[in-house]
This record gives C-alpha cells, structure tokens and sequence, in this order.
C-alpha cells in the first residue's frame, strides 16, 4: 500500500469528522473518543446525507438527515436499515493520518 | 580467556540483564559499567513513593556498591561515554578507552521538553531521577509553594500526588479531554480526576500552554494557557513523555529508526553490540513500562551466553502509584468490530470496570476504585483463555465463578428483612414490604413512603423486585421510556439526578448514572448535553461533537447538504444598510433568497466552505446568527403597533426587540418561538407561539404554549401584567422554568401538557421564585448570550475546509 499524508490527528475533532477531497470524492475521515481513526464515504446510502456531520458514537456513525447508524469497521448499516459505504484503509503514524493512496483513486507516486 | 563486556547506561534493563548473566554464567564476563548519573541502579518506578514520603532513596536502590564489588563489576560512575569506536571495539569515556568483545547499550531515553517559549528557566524541571525527585521534595519545605504539572499521564500524575501530599498546592494541565488517555477510557478518566481533586490537586483538561513566564531573575513565576489563564508556580515539571535516548549509537552509525533497531535477539545492526530498554525499537514498537524490559533482559543474558532466545512484545499492565487512587488498564481497550463490552459500575462506591471480549478472550480491561482482580482478567488475556463458559459472571471476578446461575427473583426473595436495599437512604427490605403491605403498590408509592431508589436510582431494579416478589401477579411493571438504549432512565430522572448528584460533565452522567455503553449514542447524547449546560452553565462547556449538524455548524443543513444562512433581525426590523449587505452577501456566495415567515430573510445554498465568509460578511455589517437552526430561540415577530398603526394600543415592535435581546442565544429543550402583537387583531400571530403577548389598552397578556406546526394550539393565558418590565420578567421566568425542567425535545406545550399548567402558574407567581429564575437565566445567558458565528470565524474556520485534498497531484 501507499500511504499519502492527510493531516494531524488533532485537526480531527475528537467524536468527529473531517473530508478529504479524493479522486473516488469526497471521503470522511473520522476520529472516535478512543483516538482511533476510520475513512469511510461521506454519503449515506439512503438520500445521500452528508455522514461527516453526524453524531461519532463508539465506532459508530449516525446520518444526520435520518439517523441511519453505520459501522465505520465494516462500512455496514446497523440495525433494521440495509445499505453500506465504503471504507477506505487509514492509519495513525505518530500523530499523523495516512490514508492509502490507492484505495482512493490516486496512481502511486511516480 | 574471560570477554569484556561493556554496558553504557546502569538502568533498571541492563541491572536486570546482568543479575541474569551472573546467575547462569557468573565467569563469562568482564563487565564495565559506565552510568551518567553518579550512582549505580536504583529502582525508577519507586521515585513516586520518594517524592511523596513513604519510601526513602536508599530503600529503594537495587544494587549496592557491594553488590557490584561481589560481581567483579568495573563501575564508571558519573563518567560520560564520549563515543563508540565500532572499529577499534572500543568505549571512548571521558576518562579513557575501555575495549570490548560485546557492547550493551542501555542508555534509556531523556524526557521530552516541550519547547515553549521559557522551557529554559531555572525552575522548570522533568521528571525523570532522582535530582528532579529532590527539587520537589524540596519545595515542599516551602510554605505556600506552587506546582504545575504539565502532562496528565502516568508519571505527571505521581509527580503531581507526590507533591501535594507533600503541601505543595498542584495544577496539573492536560492538553487532552481526560487525564492519561492511553491506559484510561473517559468513565475511568473522570473518576481519577474527582479522587485527584478530592485530594486537593487541581486539574485543567482540554487545556493548551501557551508560554512559560520567568520573574525577570531567570526564575519560573507563572505558566500561561492558551486561554489567557495564568498558573502561578515556583516549580514546572514537564511529563509529556519520553524520547530514546539514540545519539551515541547514531553516531555510532548503528541502525537507528526512533529507537535503536534490534532484533529478536536484542542485537543491533552489529552483531556485536546489543541494546535494550527504553532505547530501543523491536519491530516498530518503544517501550516504556517495566515488565517488557525484564523480558528483554532475559533475552540479552542468553544472547551474551550464545543460548538462542526471542524477545516476544506482550500486553502490558499499568497501575497508577498514587495512594488512594486504584486503577488498572491493559490490553487493548479500544472499541472495534466483533469486540464487546462487558461494563459494570457501581457508582455509590465510585467502581468501574470494563472488559473488552474479541472471540471469547479478553483483549483489554480497565478498571477503576476495585482492581483487586485485575491480574485475574490479565492472566486471562495474558494466556489468551477461552471465557465464554463464566461469561454471564465475568466481570464479577474468580470468586464467582462456578455454580449454578442465579435466578435473580429468587435472590431478592431470599434476603432477610434487615437486607439493605437502597444504599443512599439506608432503606432495608423489610421497610419496603411493610410499605407495600401498607397499600403502597407502585414504584413511586414505595419511593414516596420509604425514599428507596429516591437518591442515585440505581437500586430501582431492586425495589421493583420486591414489589413484584410481594405482590405476586398483581405488580406491573412500569413500562417508562427510557432515554435510548443506553439506560433505562427515563429523561425525567436524568434530570432529576443530575441536579440531585451535581453531575457536571458527560463521563459523570455515564458513570454515576451506570450508562451501558462507552459514550452513548445520537439519541442520549444531545439531551444530556442540553441538561448539563441548562443545570451547570457556569461549570460544563458546551460540546460540538454531542450536537445535531445543524447546531455544531450555526446553518441549517439542506437535503443537498448545502446550507441555509440567516441573520438575526431584532423584533423583524432591518434598514437598508442590513439590505444591502445581505443583497451581497447573496451575489457573492450564489444563495437563494427567501423572506421567511419568522420575519427574517433566509440565504439558501451556501456551500459549508462559504460559511466563515459569509458570516464575516454580514457580521461586518453589524448583524449576528438568527439561530434559525437551535434548539434555542429563533425570533420574535412583530406588528408595527403603536408606532405606526392606528390601532396598535403599545409599542409591539420595542417589546420585541428587548425581548429577542434578552433571550437569544439561549438554548432550550427544544426551539422557542415568541410573538408581539400590538392590539387583538393579532397581526403578528402571537397566539400559536411558545410565548406569544397581545398588547391591550390596559397592558400585556402573556400566552403560553401555542404551536402550529404538527399540532395546532391556542396559547393560554399565564398572566395579564402592566408593564413592558413585567412582560419580560414573566416571559424569561417562563423560559427558565422550561429549560430547568423540560424533557429535551418536548415543546413548551407539550411541556405544559405534562406538568400542568396551574403548576406553571403557581411556581411563577411566587415573586421570589420568578427573580430567582430570572438571576439563574442571566447566569446563563452571561455565558451564551454572544455571535455564535463571530466566534467560528475567529476560532474555528478551518474546521469548514477539508482537511486535505489529494486530488491535485493525482491530476497528473
């Protein structure tokens, strides 16, 4: 894999999120009360809700148009709602974010 | 012929690494000990113990000079390693050359200074040996003298105990939300931090240093936060962590990564120069705590004998040396998928634990106030065991494992009369039965006569047992709603205890109120933020992270996930200057317009990355959030009333404003919306409003509790009064009373509808209790009443921009 550099962990609220702007789109980058970060595709399955501005809860993220709840391990909606987003592989370096390169569209640096 | 052996750094590794050596093949090696500190080995963990008088330095050193004398030991004590020759394999010290046939590098790491602005004052120290542990014994015979700790870790929080037991007055500051993030999760992090301050330590999270300030003498005098807050200290000790201590086998030109590379045999790039402890990097990792040291000693001691052995990183357990502090913390506590929670509180007696299941084994366990079985869960995660079998009895720890599982209605039957059932109010069961033989059928009837489950409610499970154990079939359950599946209170005793208890931050509530899951979820989140910023404005901080959208983003979301902007027109009034700026402010960010029916004009379709700008725009024009997005108040319509309509019996308009001036800002169970007419015809629709006041000829009549949204209501009359002042006064009073007792998300009617509105009526029309609501609002309002959006702009407009964009360079 390749890594690419996405920010310090601390630009990320705790129980929040941030975007980054990728080839594949927009893809949220969150960060759990436990400091741990996940990436996942900003747009709920459903309308199409923006799930960078939900509520981050235990590893869990809630829609904020209609409270669909997703995993942000697995990518899969919990509960009664069917549906998945896409989970991009990310991790902590330090007190860096690294996102995988290819995993979001972007050719290896030459 | 006898190798040499040379050791640089006499630490707690390479003490233990030559008491291993001796003991199998006491003849195998010359060995030459240099140290930097002018002594020998002595226990670091126990420098705590020192600092804070239960233990003194010579109790606490692990190897005498006889002991080195014993063992044929060269000590070069107090003498600096200049440099490694790796050619000539020789030590180059101060005081001359020693040769080796293997080299073992101990030289432990140094702590980490942060670089602030003073960090090379006389006064700011580490906390690292045992001249730092004397610096603050020392201070302590100061009368008077005050510490800053900076760092909310493991070792800052003992140096911190250490000297306050000692009579020192200590602040420790954390740049983090809870003290030692990395062993602790926030419940176990909240209840250090109360039995920290119970000892008289104070403690500021979240908080950031800005500088250092000196006392023009090249002294520390103060310690300056971001926030402006100065802590006066004649003492600074940094514990913000540990860097391996790398520069001479770095120049030595060994493999050096963030520590020096060894492999699993603890040798280094050379084969002749080995490394342990906190110097060294073994596949990645640094270690700071003991027990993988003395794993790694093992290892060195068999490498130096040629016996092949493996350094293998296991799961580490931490405990805190602070006396009356217990917590332990291993493994891995971080929630993840097919990991389980098992957690019990027990919040009378201020116990948490958390085990962490992956697989039927257990991969982590935190626990705070009893760890008695704390290395009963770590040999268990340690041996990787299989724990599904004593599952349902886990958490209780080995004294209940086995037999048979317990019905829990048998249990409740079987305790005696004089079994105590509510800890808090010192109720016993036999109380309990007497009351419900007495005609007390139902849980408030019970709690009503013996104040059982009145207090904390944790025993309410307990009571309705006895309930139902003594009335048989004829108990029903109450079926109350609970908040979400986080608890099983209802949102009227989250209320009640929060105020009861004086619980002031979320990890609070989760705790004391036994909350199952870490950090709740989108349902209880919000509401418990609402009630703690309505009950503790002062103490609790609003928290972002726990809000809708639209309120930790001051816009409302659109279904396109634009968003809508709207300033605050007081009482509806605008001027052309206002016009103007909002007429560009909408050309330049491409917004729809649209007049609203609150008498505001709303800008749609504003990108989230527009809106510091367009705020910064119409805040220069004077103007401030509408809070069209809150559960606050939204706005006050108005007529024109008695200035300009021949009809209007008093100044609507003016009431309206003062009134909108008061209220905004705040936050409320659910949003507000207010109206003034000025005269019957009612032109401002004030009676289908929240607080909606017709002006007459003889004065104000304040209504209460319309709406028109899904349901459709006439306000009520709450009061007639004479003045515009009274008009304010019972209106804020009104709202006071709902933010202090509203379930979050109940409108004021349905509010009302619940507690009636003859006891709205009676509360308020105590004079004493109407000032008393109205001191507790401004209170509050001291702390909300401001822009919102000003705020962003200066604060936090970088939060509204992506954090990066990588699709630039992949352009190419």
């Amino acid at each position: 894999m390749s890594w690419i550099d996405i920010g310090h962990i601390d630009d990320v609220p705790l129980r929040g999120a941030r975007l980054v702007k990728t080839p594949v789109g927009c893809v949220a980058v969150f960060r759990t009360a436990e400091d741990q970060v996940f990436a996942a595709s900003n747009s709920c399955p459903h309308k199409g809700g923006p799930l960078s501005e939900g509520i981050v809860h235990g590893t869990k993220v809630t829609c904020p148009l209609h409270n669909w709840v997703f995993s942000l391990e697995t990518g899969e909606a919990q509960g009664a709602d069917a549906g998945r987003i896409a989970t991009y592989p990310v991790r902590i370096e330090g007190k860096r974010i690294l996102i995988d390169a290819a995993s979001v569209g972007k050719k290896a640096a030459a | 012929m006898t190798k040499k052996l040379v050791v640089i750094g006499a630490g707690m590794a390479s003490g233990r690494a030559l008491e291993h050596l001796f003991e199998t093949d006491a003849g195998a090696y010359d060995v030459t000990l240099f140290n930097a500190e002018p002594r020998g080995n002595y226990n670091r963990l126990m420098l705590s113990p020192v600092l804070s008088g239960e233990k003194t330095y010579e109790q606490i050193v692990t190897h005498d000079d006889r002991w080195y004398a014993e063992h044929n030991v060269t000590c070069r004590f107090g003498e600096k390693v200049a440099r490694i020759d790796r050619a000539r394999k020789v030590v180059v010290g101060e005081k001359g050359e020693v040769p080796y046939d293997k080299l073992l590098i101990a030289t432990g790491s140094t702590p980490f200074m942060i670089p602030l602005p003073g960090h090379d004052l006389d006064g700011v120290i580490a906390y690292r040996d045992l001249e730092d542990t004397e610096r603050m014994i020392g201070l302590g015979a100061t009368p008077g003298a005050k510490a800053v700790v900076i760092g909310g870790g493991l070792l800052g929080l003992e140096a911190a105990a250490g000297m306050a037991a000692r009579g020192v007055e200590v602040t420790v500051v954390h740049i983090m939300g809870h003290l030692m993030e990395r062993q602790l999760d926030e419940a176990a992090g909240y209840l250090l931090r109360k039995a920290l301050v119970d000892k008289g330590i104070h403690v500021r999270c979240s908080a950031n240093s800005r500088q250092i300030l000196g006392d023009g003498t090249g002294h520390v005098r103060a310690l300056l936060l971001d926030d402006g807050t100065e802590l006066p200290c004649d003492l600074l000790v940094m514990a913000v962590g540990i860097r391996p201590s790398v520069a001479l086998a770095k120049e030595a030109g060994l493999e050096v990564a963030r520590g020096v590379t060894v492999d699993d045999h603890m040798v280094t790039s050379d084969p002749d120069v080995l490394a342990l402890g906190e110097c060294v990097e073994h596949n990645g990792a640094l270690f700071g705590l003991v027990a993988p040291l003395y794993d790694q000693a093992r290892v060195v001691a068999r490498t130096l004998l040629e016996d092949t052995a493996h350094f293998v990183a296991r799961e580490v357990s931490t405990k805190l040396k602070v006396t009356g502090c217990d917590l332990f913390s291993a493994g891995d506590f971080a929630e993840g998928e097919g990991r389980e929670d098992i957690v019990f509180r027990d919040p009378a007696r201020g116990v948490y634990k958390r085990l962490v299941l992956e697989g039927n084994r257990i991969v982590g366990a935190v626990m705070y106030g009893d760890t008695a079985d704390g290395n009963w869960f770590y040999g268990l995660m340690k041996d990787g065991e299989d724990v599904s079998g004593m599952r349902d009895t886990l958490i209780f720890g080995p004294a209940y494992q086995g037999g048979a599982a317990a019905d829990p209605m048998a249990a409740v039957a079987a305790l005696p009369a004089d079994a105590e059932i509510c800890g808090c109010n010192g109720v016993c069961k036999g109380r309990i039965v007497e009351a419900i033989q007495g005609g007390a059928g139902t849980l408030d009837a019970v709690r009503a006569q013996t104040k059982a489950s009145n207090s904390c409610g944790t025993c309410t499970g307990l009571v309705e047992q006895v309930l139902a154990v003594t009335l048989g079939d004829d108990f029903v359950m109450p079926a109350a709603k609970s908040v979400c599946g986080c608890t099983d209170l209802t949102h009227e005793d989250l209320r009640r205890l929060i105020k009861l208890q004086e619980l002031k931050s979320q990890p609070a509530v989760w705790q004391e109120l036994g909350w199952t899951t870490p950090n709740g979820c989108h349902v209880c989140r919000p509401a418990v933020n609402f009630y703690l910023l309505a009950d503790w404005p002062l103490d609790y901080q609003d928290d972002p992270q726990s809000r809708f959208v639209n309120e930790r983003n001051h816009a409302n979301i659109q279904k396109d996930g634009t968003y809508s902007v709207m300033p605050r027109m007081w009482g509806g009034m605008t001027d052309p200057k206002e016009l103007i700026a909002i007429a560009q402010a909408a050309e330049k960010y491409g917004a729809a317009v649209k007049v609203t029916g609150g008498q505001r004009i709303d800008l749609l379709g504003v990108k989230k990355e527009d809106l510091p700008g367009i705020w910064a725009d119409l805040n220069a024009a004077g103007m401030v959030s509408g809070h069209a997005y809150s559960k606050g108040l939204r706005t006050v319509k108005t007529c024109v009333g008695s200035d300009w309509c021949r009809f209007g019996t008093q100044d609507s308009t003016g009431l309206g404003i003062r009134l909108e001036k008061k209220l905004w800002g705040s936050w409320t169970p659910h949003k507000v919306k207010l109206a003034v007419s000025g005269c019957p015809r009612n032109c401002a629709e004030a009676t289908c409003k929240d607080v909606g006041i017709v002006c007459v000829d003889s004065g104000y009549q304040v209504g209460v509790g319309g709406a028109a949204g899904m349901d459709v209501k006439e306000t009520e009359r709450l009061v007639d009064v004479k003045t515009e002042d009274e008009a304010i006064e019972w209106t804020a009073a009104f709202i006071q009373l709902y933010r202090e007792n509203a379930k979050y998300l109940d409108r004021p009617y349905k509010w009302i509808a619940k507690v009636g509105l003859d006891w709205v009526k009676a509360v308020l029309a105590d004079p004493a209790e109407r000032a008393a609501l109205n001191e507790r609002f401004e209170l509050s309002q001291s702390v909300y009443r401001k822009d919102p959006w000003a705020e962003h702009v200066h604060n936090r407009a970088d939060r509204y921009q992506p954090i990066a964009d990588i699709t630039l360079e992949a352009a190419e």
